[in-house]
């Protein structure tokens, strides 16, 4: 028998399920925060402007908030990948014929979304904030975040890159929130269908949100 | 009017627990829509038989749909295309003449096959073993108001309690969890006072025996709820979750981890 320790939460995959869950709502609530900040790209230059350096001149909650969302991306991160070498080890032989007739697409695509997103995080936060990067015939300005943003989105291929990714991330958002409720034991037969409701129609408004966001330039409402 | 059919198996045949195992076809032929999948398998097996080849062994016992004892994949669906059915429940007029139907076993690192269609799933057996019962001596059915249970709870403890441990829940699981199952032990012993009084202890050893055993963790795709032929809802792995978290921020011993088998 192996040796045997005591057992604590995080030692249980229902108990990794639940801390997933929880850098999980931390994470979706930042993001319901960033779409609404950056929405003010469309109230011109000097709003924009002002809203990115009101952020800057509070250094401690910039970088508190910045601290709680690292380790939360770090806290996701690490077990979902326990989390999915065990997935692995527990069906080493595959069927041959296997029908899915329950789950959704966004909730079988979260392998691969998951990783996409993580790409996606590291590439964004290296294109805007550090160290900023230009695609284009342009050099980022520190300070005018309004003009690296409209500057950046004339480029075509980077507003792909940026609308794919903000879908994959309403797939991820869509399981996700329901999935977080779950694996915490929210759930009862009267709020079940209402709370499912309301954290999917979050997670669609997110995405619409942030899928507009680079196609602001091309549709004019940032200029 | 009886119809009769002739259909194609591709049925997955493996000696024993180290055999590598390999599909081979079969064909069934003069198969009665009347008949059962089993009956339909015995047909096939009688066939096999009287050739002198080794039948095809699969693991059925009451064939009523209440022992838990058949289960196979039908076609990529635990217990086949019929909802709230098991296999043996499960009538052949729901196929076609000509039909190709593939059946493999239950596929989990922590169900190895035996032979052909057999998976070992005393897995499952150890999570009960673990705390799935309660200490106190059962006896004769009790006076029914000296234990006062509210209407909900006795529906939803029956719910919960009507799971027969097949493993269609396992066996269809992206990740091969066991969650469905444990939660539904768990949860029929805590909805009810005589389950009350080890009800911290109980959801944790379960849970680190079904983590012990090597089963996969819960993503709510929600294809156990699915397949399971008593209408389990993932609602209770939820209570599981709430039941866990719960025990480990209150309960005052610790719980050791447990070992597979």
């Amino acid at each position: 028998m192996a040796t045997q320790k005591a057992l604590t939460l995080l030692d249980t995959t229902v108990g990794k399920k639940a801390a997933l869950a929880v850098s999980g709502v931390i994470l979706f609530g930042f993001v319901i925060g960033h779409m609404l900040g950056n929405l003010q790209v469309m109230l011109g230059a000097e709003a924009y402007n002002a809203y990115a350096s009101g952020i800057k001149s509070k250094p401690l909650l910039l970088w508190g908030v910045r601290t709680v969302l690292v380790a939360a991306l770090l806290v996701h991160t690490v077990i979902v990948l326990e989390l999915y070498g065990k997935t692995i080890a527990a069906r080493p032989v595959a069927y041959k014929v296997k029908k899915h007739i329950a789950t959704s697409y966004a909730a079988m695509m979260m392998k691969y979304t998951g990783p996409v997103l993580l790409v996606y995080i590291i590439f964004h936060i290296a294109h805007f904030t550090y160290p900023g990067v230009s695609f284009g015939d342009y050099d980022p300005i520190a300070g005018d975040v309004y003009a690296n943003f409209v500057n950046a989105f004339r480029i075509p291929w980077v507003v792909a890159v940026y609308v794919i990714a903000n879908l994959m991330l309403g797939m991820h958002l869509y399981h996700g929130a329901f999935s977080m409720l779950q694996s915490v034991g929210l759930s009862h037969p009267r709020y079940n269908n209402r709370v499912k409701n309301i954290a999917r129609g979050l997670a669609f408004l997110v995405t619409a949100g942030n899928v507009l966001l680079p196609l602001t330039v091309f549709l004019g409402l940032a200029k | 009017m009886a119809r009769s059919m002739n259909l194609v198996l591709n049925v997955w045949r493996q000696k024993n627990a180290k055999d590598q195992g390999r599909f081979v076809r079969y064909d069934a032929k003069a198969i009665n829509d009347h008949m059962s999948f089993l009956e339909m398998l015995d047909v096939v097996n009688e066939d096999l038989a009287h050739k002198g080849e080794e039948p095809i062994a699969f693991d059925h016992d009451c064939r009523e749909g209440i022992c838990g004892s058949c289960g196979m994949v039908i076609n990529g669906v635990p217990h086949g295309p019929a909802k709230s059915t098991t296999a043996c429940q499960l009538h052949m007029r729901l196929f076609k003449d000509g039909d190709e139907i593939t059946i493999e076993p239950w596929r989990a690192g922590a169900f190895p096959v035996v032979r052909d269609l057999v998976v070992d799933r005393s897995a499952l057996d150890r999570i009960i073993q673990a705390g799935g019962y309660v200490s106190v001596r059962a006896g004769a059915a009790p006076e029914a108001n000296s234990l006062p249970v509210p209407k909900l709870d006795s529906d939803q403890a029956f719910d919960a309690a009507t799971c027969i441990g097949c493993g269609a829940c396992v066996a269809s699981c992206p990740n091969a969890s066991a969650a469905l199952f444990t939660a539904a032990k768990i949860s029929h012993l805590a909805l009810l006072p005589q389950g009350g009084p080890e009800r911290t202890d109980r959801v944790r050893k379960m849970v680190a025996q079904m983590d012990a055993e090597g089963f996969g963790h819960c993503s709510s795709h929600k294809e156990c709820e699915a397949v399971c032929p008593k209408d389990i809802s993932i609602s209770f792995i939820a209570k599981m979750n709430r039941e866990l978290i719960t025990a480990m921020s209150v309960a005052p011993n610790e719980i050791k981890s447990r070992s597979k088998g």
